[in-house]
């Protein structure tokens, strides 16, 4: 049974990055909006722009994994095609999963051209073992997220508008940009429930020369918010289909 | 003869509304067995339970001696289905939504390309096995979605208005291949509300209407116990549709 559901897993994970992700549309989302974004940061102050990299490296996660979840799952739900999917032999969770798959090898993808660019081009020297450590986590906790939203709504138009507002919310509160320490308290504490906080606070930790076990502990919390995500997006999925 | 499907007092509601009201029936080895009705009997709700898309509300349901309930994997592991839309991958082509599937159904590695050929062959599909599976005609989009559900040499076949929507010749070649299932001892579950197609392929038929069934005989059967000459005129006089038909002819 596990085999089965592993390989649906892997099957469904590189039909969808064959039909899906290597387009023009997703690639331009998951990496051009991104860069232009800190471009115009970098712009306005070019100094900074080493303090930028994690907050690069963070969008760059999150917009790439959510860039073509809406055509994965609701494009596909409408046009009747996630139901062959259920017809086969795996568990309802496995096609989740692959979805999810999908998402989180473009994304791998996306962000590692995103951290070697800002690292050959900028000299930098990050702790390599801190950046998986926390890419990786994020790049499933992203992907689980943009499935979770795309399931609560049964339009491609509808999940778009949906994703838009935790993506526009975190860009704005998880210091992507702007320091957490800088924000007044309230939205200091509310910064602490979205999971970008942690991959930034992560990512920033790689690239500085410091050595800290707090890495570890934003790892398990990113893991924990990719099980907050996947659990319920599982049990909308089959509440659809019953 | 020995049952592969077996259905006891099988419901499925939706809030208030009963879609499928405590069916039961007995589908034979190596049997085509119709499943007619109008539209909104209920056909397609039922082919959803049994092939695990969606739970009964009641009842219970065996295929291949597996519960539709516990064993629901297995059983899809066993069973090919063809639903009503051609749901394949627009933007894979006819050779790729085929090997993809056989990916899926777990198809051993060395066997896949060569059946994926093989069924594109049998549906004289090859020589668009490249093309993209929006470029195809909607006859040629029935016929890989037939091929993508024998794709792991099913034992039952269940088949939701495979006709609906083709041409004569489509549609008449379709029928061909259903014969030959049968001589294959495949069972089939077919659905349609083509009752001439019902009369010439099925061995036996279960009438379907508002979810209940009417009535399960072979067409002969049916036709001689309603005084009919066709399973049309039957179909009419059994779900008392009758009536209906007459009001509107002599309203003409």
């Amino acid at each position: 049974m596990w085999r089965d559901n592993l390989r649906g897993i892997y099957y469904i994970a590189l039909k969808d990055l064959k039909t899906y992700y290597l387009k023009g549309s997703a690639v331009s989302w998951g990496i051009v909006f991104p860069i232009t974004w800190i471009l115009a940061f970098y712009l306005r102050n070019p100094q900074d722009f080493k303090e930028l990299v994690p907050g690069l490296i963070a969008m760059t996660i999150l917009f790439s994994t959510t860039a073509t979840e809406t055509v994965v799952i609701n494009f596909e739900l409408r046009l009747g095609s996630l139901e062959r999917l259920l017809l086969a032999p795996i568990d309802i969770s496995a096609v989740l999963l692959g979805k999810v798959l999908g998402g989180v090898v473009f994304g791998f993808v996306m962000t590692a051209v995103a951290t070697i660019g800002s690292v050959v081009m900028l000299g930098l020297h990050p702790n390599v073992l801190y950046l998986i450590i926390i890419i990786i986590p994020s790049l499933f906790v992203f992907s689980s997220l943009g499935a979770f939203l795309c399931l609560t709504v049964r339009e491609v138009f509808e999940a778009q508008t949906l994703l838009n507002l935790p993506r526009f919310l975190m860009v704005f509160l998880s210091g992507v940009i702007y320091p957490i320490s800088k924000m007044p308290l309230a939205l200091q504490y509310f910064s602490y429930l979205l999971p970008l906080t942690y991959t930034v606070y992560g990512l920033q930790l790689s690239f500085s020369a410091a050595s800290s076990k707090m890495v570890f502990l934003y790892t398990l919390i990113l893991t924990s918010f990719f099980m907050i995500f996947t659990v319920p997006a599982v049990m909308l999925f089959r509440k659809k289909f019953e | 003869m020995e049952n592969v499907i077996y259905v006891k007092e099988l419901t499925k509601r939706f809030g208030d509304f009963t879609a499928v009201d405590g069916i039961g029936f007995e589908v034979r080895k190596g049997e085509v067995f119709g499943f007619l009705g109008p539209n909104g009997a209920g056909k397609t709700t039922t082919i959803r339970m049994l092939t695990g898309l969606s739970k009964p509300t009641c009842g219970s349901a065996s295929v291949l001696g597996l519960d539709i309930k516990s064993e629901i994997i297995n059983v899809k592991k066993r069973i090919g289905v063809v639903p009503e839309i051609s749901n394949l991958y627009d933007e894979l082509s006819g050779f790729d939504n085929l090997l993809f599937m056989a990916q899926l159904y777990g198809v051993p590695r060395t066997q896949r390309k060569r059946r994926a050929e093989e069924l594109l062959k049998t549906f004289r599909l090859y020589e668009r096995k490249d093309g993209l599976f929006r470029t195809f005609s909607r006859g040629m989009k029935r016929a890989l979605a037939i091929a993508a559900a024998l794709i792991h040499n099913p034992e039952v076949i269940f088949l939701d208005e495979p006709t609906v929507g083709l041409d004569v010749v489509a549609a008449r070649s379709l029928r061909n291949l259903i014969s030959n299932f049968r001589r294959q001892g495949i069972t089939i579950f077919h659905t349609t509300h083509y009752l001439e197609e019902a009369d010439l392929l099925c061995d036996r038929v279960a009438v379907l209407v508002k979810g209940k069934i009417l009535t399960i005989d072979t067409p002969e059967a049916l036709k001689s116990k309603t005084n009919k000459k066709s399973l049309e005129e039957a179909f009419m006089k059994i779900t008392g549709l009758e009536p209906d038909v007459m009001a509107i002819e002599k309203g003409k």
